[in-house]
């Protein structure tokens, strides 16, 4: 299962990975000032893609300008590599770029994700990809973007805290449970992307590169590897992952971020990993369902 | 038993099979070609043509049989295509005032130089269905009267408004034009990216804001000067040839529309001009782009911007069907991971709610 699958043969009439190589050299142009200025956004001329705006296309493109033939790649989506639009990004590479594909986040030089990272901790000269549908962590407070660029330019901050402070206020913890900004190498405020908060400490000194594409947005930011990344969060309410209070029901992990899945309507209820080429490597329960 | 909510590899095939058989009906009856499309349902190929930005009737016609006549898929289907072409450089700019005109209107004056021409509107017929259409094998329409030639040049209406000085000048420039198939989008937006950007926008969006800057959301005072709509010439010059070849005339929706400016310390009182130009047959859109187009110039003629239509943000951001209908569809997308976290959060702080009002 989590084998790596043979290399298939590459779609004729299109350039390796799709795109042609001059809009890949602008889209690394575009990765390398990211990860120079790591949690600064970079605009990228982003071009329209097979699918759909939404569906990845920031991902996509830049997981088409840094793969090359040797690569071996997997795609994730809520930590799954057997969610429908997984199969359908992961189809889409095997067809334009014939390169080899796998399940396993070990075995992977290349992993595109949505939603999460991977419970298998990242090596070196591996490269995360996460597809990104905001990048500007402060849209919500600010929608004009001629405006977040100057906060950002000043490092101004003082809306999200404010916004923190409100939430705890109102309600006694923080309101945002997925995509909760990070400051990144004490600098840039950024959008982790809509992975849990729970998620959000694995990208703090990661070992592997972590390159963000947002298509429709047309912006590309980066975190370099072992680059300090730090959930927003005040002294006395320091900021806290969290995850169902449950044992995965297949493998039993209670480390593993859960999936709740409705077993029937009578309020039935079971957790399992979300990350599925996890769960699959630890042993299963003796009465795993 | 665990039944998996995850999708896969069959499940999509099975999918695709489906859409095929749907997207060809009932087989009993012929299969429609993409040059009855072109030929019956041409403004629906003018919109995905200008809606996609390819101006190619043959590759809209194939995209809305490709799409089930959904416009807004087949616009993207072709700028998924039209992205992968390569780029040779830009045409001239094309004059309009030269164009083969098939309609020409001004509701400014009764009569000017050119004339008024109504050509093949919808304008004036009632909209009574035609059951006659039903019916198969038709006889064709008689052949419509034929207009006199008109020789030579149609001037626009703006322009003869502009020689007694009544009409602000919009300033040429020789500067290579932005482009926002290649550089993303950026603030302040010049006219140019925005009369791009509205060009390839969604119709509807751009008609509804439009109708919003008439009913007081952005303080329009507009007359149509002149609508036209006909067959321009392209023309590009490549660099080794040093003159412009014809490349072939292309048919165009071009609106004028006239509107007050009270005028500054340093500009007389005079009109203003917006401007609307969409390729193919599409009047409705020319004229909703020429009224957005001059709302947004409102910080440039000195006026308070606050309606919708006069943020440049709020419309370009906005005005991309192709984008929109990517961000808004793409919720159907699993996002339980992060609904996950919130039925945590949410049950935090339920959990703290009654806490605090226990007896």
């Amino acid at each position: 299962m989590s084998e790596t699958s043979p290399k298939p043969r590459p779609l004729a009439g299109y350039n390796f990975g799709y795109l042609d190589e001059a809009t890949k050299r602008m889209i690394r142009r575009a990765l390398l000032k990211a990860v120079c200025i790591p949690g600064h956004q970079v605009p990228f001329g982003a071009r329209e893609m097979p699918l759909p705006y939404g569906w990845g296309t920031g991902g996509i493109q830049v997981t088409s300008a840094v793969l090359g033939p040797s690569d071996v790649l997997k795609v994730i989506d809520q930590g799954a590599d057997d969610t429908t639009n997984a199969v359908s990004i992961r189809r889409f590479f095997s067809r334009v770029a014939g390169v080899a594909t796998t399940e396993s986040t070990a075995e992977a030089s290349i992993i595109q994700t949505r939603h999460r990272i991977p419970e298998t901790p990242l090596r070196e000269g591996q490269i995360l990809v996460y597809q990104v549908p905001m990048p500007e962590p402060l849209f919500k407070l600010e929608p004009r973007v001629a405006e977040s660029t100057k906060l950002h330019a000043l490092a101004d901050y003082g809306l999200m805290q404010v916004k923190l402070y409100e939430d705890i206020a109102r309600q006694g913890e923080v309101g945002t449970s997925y995509n909760h900004p990070v400051m990144v190498n004490h600098r840039y405020l950024m959008s982790p992307s809509p992975i849990p908060a729970f998620d959000n400490p694995k990208m703090h000194m990661n070992a592997g590169l972590q390159l963000f594409g947002a298509g429709r947005e047309k912006r590309i930011y980066a975190v370099p590897p072992y680059t300090d990344v730090r959930s927003l969060d005040f002294e006395d309410h320091p900021f806290k992952p969290v995850r169902a209070p449950h044992a995965c029901a297949i493998c039993g992990s209670e480390e593993s971020y859960l999936d709740e899945v409705i077993t029937d309507d009578a309020g039935g209820r079971m957790h399992v990993c979300s990350d599925t080429d996890y769960c699959a490597s630890r042993p299963p329960l003796e009465d795993a369902p | 038993m665990y039944v998996s909510v995850k999708g896969g590899e069959t499940a999509i095939g099975h999918a695709h099979a489906w859409l095929a058989e749907a997207r060809r009906g009932d087989t009993a009856l012929a299969e429609l070609s993409t040059a009855q499309i072109e030929q019956q349902l041409s403004l629906a190929v003018d919109r995905v043509m200008a809606e996609g930005a390819c101006a190619d009737r043959g590759l809209a016609a194939l995209a809305l049989k490709q799409a089930r006549g959904d416009s807004t898929e087949a616009a993207f289907l072709l700028r998924a295509y039209r992205t992968t072409l390569p780029r040779f450089g830009y045409a001239l700019p094309v004059d309009t005032a030269a164009m083969a005109i098939h309609r020409r209107i001004s509701s400014t004056y009764k009569d000017l130089p050119g004339g008024q021409v109504l050509g093949p509107t919808f304008d004036y017929t009632h909209r009574l269905l035609d059951f006659a259409l039903e019916a198969e094998g038709l006889a064709a329409p008689p052949p419509a009267a034929e207009a006199k030639e008109e020789a030579g040049r149609m001037p626009a209406v703006t322009a003869i408004l502009a020689q007694e000085g009544l009409m602000a000048p919009d300033l040429a420039s020789d500067a290579e034009p932005p482009d926002i198939t290649r550089e993303p989008l950026a603030f302040p937006a010049d006219r140019a990216l925005r009369l791009q950007a509205m060009a390839r926008g969604d119709e509807g969006f751009l008609l509804s804001l439009g109708y919003s800057t008439q009913r007081g959301y952005g303080n329009a005072h507009p007359f149509v000067g002149e609508i036209r709509m006909g067959e321009v010439r392209v023309e590009i010059e490549p660099p080794e040839l040093g003159f412009a070849i014809d490349i072939g005339d292309i048919m165009v929706s071009e609106c004028q529309m006239v509107n007050q400016f009270a005028g500054t310390a340093e500009a007389p009182p005079q009109f203003t001009r917006g401007y609307g130009l969409v390729v193919g047959q599409n009047e409705r859109k020319a004229m909703a782009m020429s009224l957005v187009d001059r709302a947004l110039r409102a910080p440039e003629l000195g006026e308070a911007a606050t309606a919708p239509a006069q943020s440049p943000e709020f419309v370009l951001y906005h005005c991309d069907n192709v984008e929109s209908t990517g961000f808004v569809e793409h919720l159907k997308l699993p996002h339980y991971v992060d609904f996950q976290s919130e039925l945590e959060k949410i049950r935090a702080i339920r959990a703290r709610w009654f806490a605090e009002r226990a007896p």
